[in-house]
């Protein structure tokens, strides 16, 4: 890693320290994500399980974070929590400056058609839509006139190689073309974060390569990524990696020193 | 979303599952179609009674004085009856004092009607035919109007020349073949000179308004007719609504006069108006309108149950769908409006449907029964409203249900 890429992109930790250290103060600009002290909490029949037990953490704008944890570490539920698909029990979350943490269901899913790109390991494309379908559906919640709407997924679909297979339902392509028709889907409101659960689950190692070139051209292109999965070689590939262990951060390091921790404990 | 792709997208999602759809709406249809077909037997009959019966029958703004109502809607005690029964006859005196109090703006005529067999040296026996013996103006009070010929003057009136005029299926048919101006044809032997034919009236309930033979009252038609034993009726008609209620009034007094009635003692005469003898019709009218609403009102609410039922199975089967649209930001409102369009519109292609069968339903009808049958406009536009009110209605509570969808929860379903 070059001087000015760990500049740039990364942030020290105690610079992350600082911001999520202060309780209702609005973070600085460049931060995309900030969480302070947030957990979540689930009541099942009667007992009560902590899925986050505090969790702080900082992303900056442009950061590619790989966010890596046994199951039962509670990555689901962080994910759901950064996606805006739940709310914290407790604590604090801003997105894009907006804290997001005490938002109601309707405003949550403004903010997830606004500033989040899904990607998921079973993709979720609706089977009896088209690629360009599916991929306008955010502009079409968005309230975009059609006309537009075509437009912009088009050039979303043409991003990732498959201007070709615009009207091609779900079940025409293979599951890294699928794969890819859901990251246009996700990059077509230009949201603050792309959000990749597990993105390469599903897919067998040379797809879930090339699918791993599309997240790298997109940071490398000014996209924040942050991206759960329980892999090391595919958590490898983001610049920052953050483990989870019983609801909280367990480490939160440079690729390389990851990388290394790895090639050490083999 | 806007409406628009809403509704695209419930066009798409019924063009997918045609048959499903098809057997969904199909309550809605059946529903519509009675409607449709309900409306219009009673829109026609009602025009038929009211503009073809009541005016062509019983005149425009106009009373006959009887003895007792002749349409009744049936249902007559026999105390009633008897009562009716009781009640003196309706003279020529009557007739005619009844005349001298009317006020200006009226128009009067004895109509002495019954049945009777004309007959011809062209043909003898045929059907029964009305025969009446009217004074002159009888035939303005009943807009009637000669084809050929003419009508009697009053002059030929007054004299009692036996003259008559004809109606047009009855100049066919004892003058086959002829002209039967100047013509003779007889009743019970009475020789009368055909001086007009009628134009064609047409049928009131099966009755054909074209076999009569209408002459002046003082000829010997009153003898046929038996005036002696009571006149059928006097008929006396206003030039407007307000001078026929004074006319009424006027010859109220008159006869509670001659028939020397105290204040207290009820009439014991009747004036038949076309609202007099439309009450028994009004009565079956409102069954028939209540039938119209109950019949369809089965099928609607059968429909509305089916349609909960699919779309309660199609929220099931679209649980991810909706968690998919929830996370690309589908708010609640989007996805209440998804289903309860997709069932409106299906409801709604449901009542389109039933608005074809029903015009079907009502030509066949009309066709194939005596019934008359006009489909009703406002029929139309109350089926669109109803079959989607109905798709709405019963599209709410898994619309709702959908809308509440845990997003996590609907994305990790199957």
């Amino acid at each position: 890693m070059s001087v000015i890429e760990q500049g740039v992109a990364m942030s020290t930790t105690a610079e992350r320290k600082a911001v999520t250290g202060l309780p209702g103060a609005v973070p600085s600009s460049d931060w995309v994500i900030v969480t302070r002290g947030i957990t979540r909490n689930y009541d099942m029949g009667g007992e009560v399980v902590h899925a986050l037990r505090g969790v702080e953490l900082a992303v900056r704008r442009n950061e590619y974070v790989a966010i890596m944890g046994p199951s039962g570490s509670g990555k689901s539920t962080l994910m759901n929590l950064i996606g805006c698909l739940d709310t914290p029990t407790a604590g604090e979350y801003w997105l894009n400056g907006v804290l997001v943490s005490r938002m109601a269901d309707d405003e949550l899913a403004r903010i997830r058609n606004r500033e989040i790109g899904f990607v998921f390991q079973t993709f979720n494309l609706l089977p009896r839509a088209s690629a360009l379908h599916n991929v306008e559906l955010p502009l079409v919640y968005a309230g975009v006139a059609s006309a537009e709407r075509k437009a912009r997924a088009k050039e979303a679909l043409e991003r990732v190689q498959l201007g070709d297979r615009m009207d091609h339902r779900p079940n025409e392509l293979s599951g890294g073309q699928r794969q890819r028709v859901a990251i246009a889907r996700a990059l077509v409101n230009r949201p603050a974060i792309l959000l990749a659960d597990e993105p390469t689950g599903n897919l067998d190692s040379t797809t879930s390569e090339e699918i791993m070139r599309v997240f790298e051209e997109l940071s490398t292109g000014g996209q924040t990524v942050i991206m759960v999965t329980h892999e090391p070689d595919i958590a490898s590939h983001a610049r920052r990696v953050v483990v989870l262990r019983d609801g909280r951060i367990s480490s939160d390091e440079p690729r390389d020193v990851f990388v290394a921790s790895l090639n050490a404990r083999a | 979303m806007t409406l628009l792709d809403a509704i695209r997208l419930a066009l798409t999602q019924i063009r997918v599952q045609k048959l499903k759809s098809f057997f969904t709406l199909l309550g809605v249809t059946i529903g519509v179609m009675f409607l449709i077909a309900v409306v219009s037997i009673v829109n026609g009959m009602s025009k038929y009674v009211e503009v073809d019966f009541a005016q062509k029958f019983l005149g425009v703004n106009t009373f006959t004085l009887r003895r007792f109502p002749d349409f009744n809607g049936g249902n007559v005690t026999s105390e009633t009856w008897k009562e009716w029964q009781r009640r003196p006859l309706i003279t020529v005196e009557d007739a005619e004092a009844v005349r001298n109090a009317l006020p200006e703006g009226t128009h009067w005529a004895i109509n002495d009607m019954t049945w009777g067999n004309p007959s011809t040296q062209y043909r003898n026996g045929g059907p029964q035919s009305l025969v009446a013996a009217v004074s002159a103006e009888y035939f303005f009070i009943k807009n009637l109007d000669v084809e050929r010929g003419r009508v009697f003057t009053e002059q030929e009136e007054m004299v009692g020349a036996p003259v008559v005029v004809i109606g047009k299926e009855t100049a066919e048919t004892y003058f086959p073949n002829l002209d039967p101006l100047g013509r003779e044809i007889r009743l019970e032997g009475l020789p009368f000179r055909v001086i007009g034919v009628l134009e064609k009236q047409g049928s009131t309930f099966g009755m054909s308004m074209d076999r009569q033979v209408i002459g002046p009252f003082h000829s010997a038609l009153k003898r046929v007719t038996k005036s002696r034993r009571g006149l059928y009726g006097v008929m006396v008609q206003g030039n407007t609504v307000v001078i026929e209620q004074d006319a009424q009034e006027a010859a109220r007094e008159v006869m509670r006069r001659r028939h020397h009635l105290r204040p207290a003692e009820p009439d014991d005469f009747f004036f038949e108006t076309s609202e007099s003898a439309l009450s028994g019709w009004q009565s079956i009218k409102q069954v028939l309108v209540v039938g119209g609403i109950v019949l369809p009102a089965i099928g609607l609410v059968v429909g509305a149950i089916v349609i909960m039922n699919i779309m309660l199975v199609a929220v099931a089967d679209r649980t991810r769908e909706i968690g998919i649209r929830k996370a690309l930001g589908a708010k609640r409102r989007d996805i209440l409006a998804q289903f309860l369009v997709e069932a409106a519109t299906l409801s709604f292609f449901g009542a389109i449907l039933g608005i074809g069968l029903g015009f079907g339903l009502s030509a066949m009808i009309k066709a194939w029964s005596p019934l008359p049958s006009t489909v009703a406009l406002w029929s139309i536009g109350v089926s669109c409203v109803l079959g989607a009110g109905v798709g709405i209605i019963a599209g709410i509570y898994p619309a709702s249900r959908a809308a509440r969808l845990d997003p996590i929860l609907a994305l990790r379903s199957e």
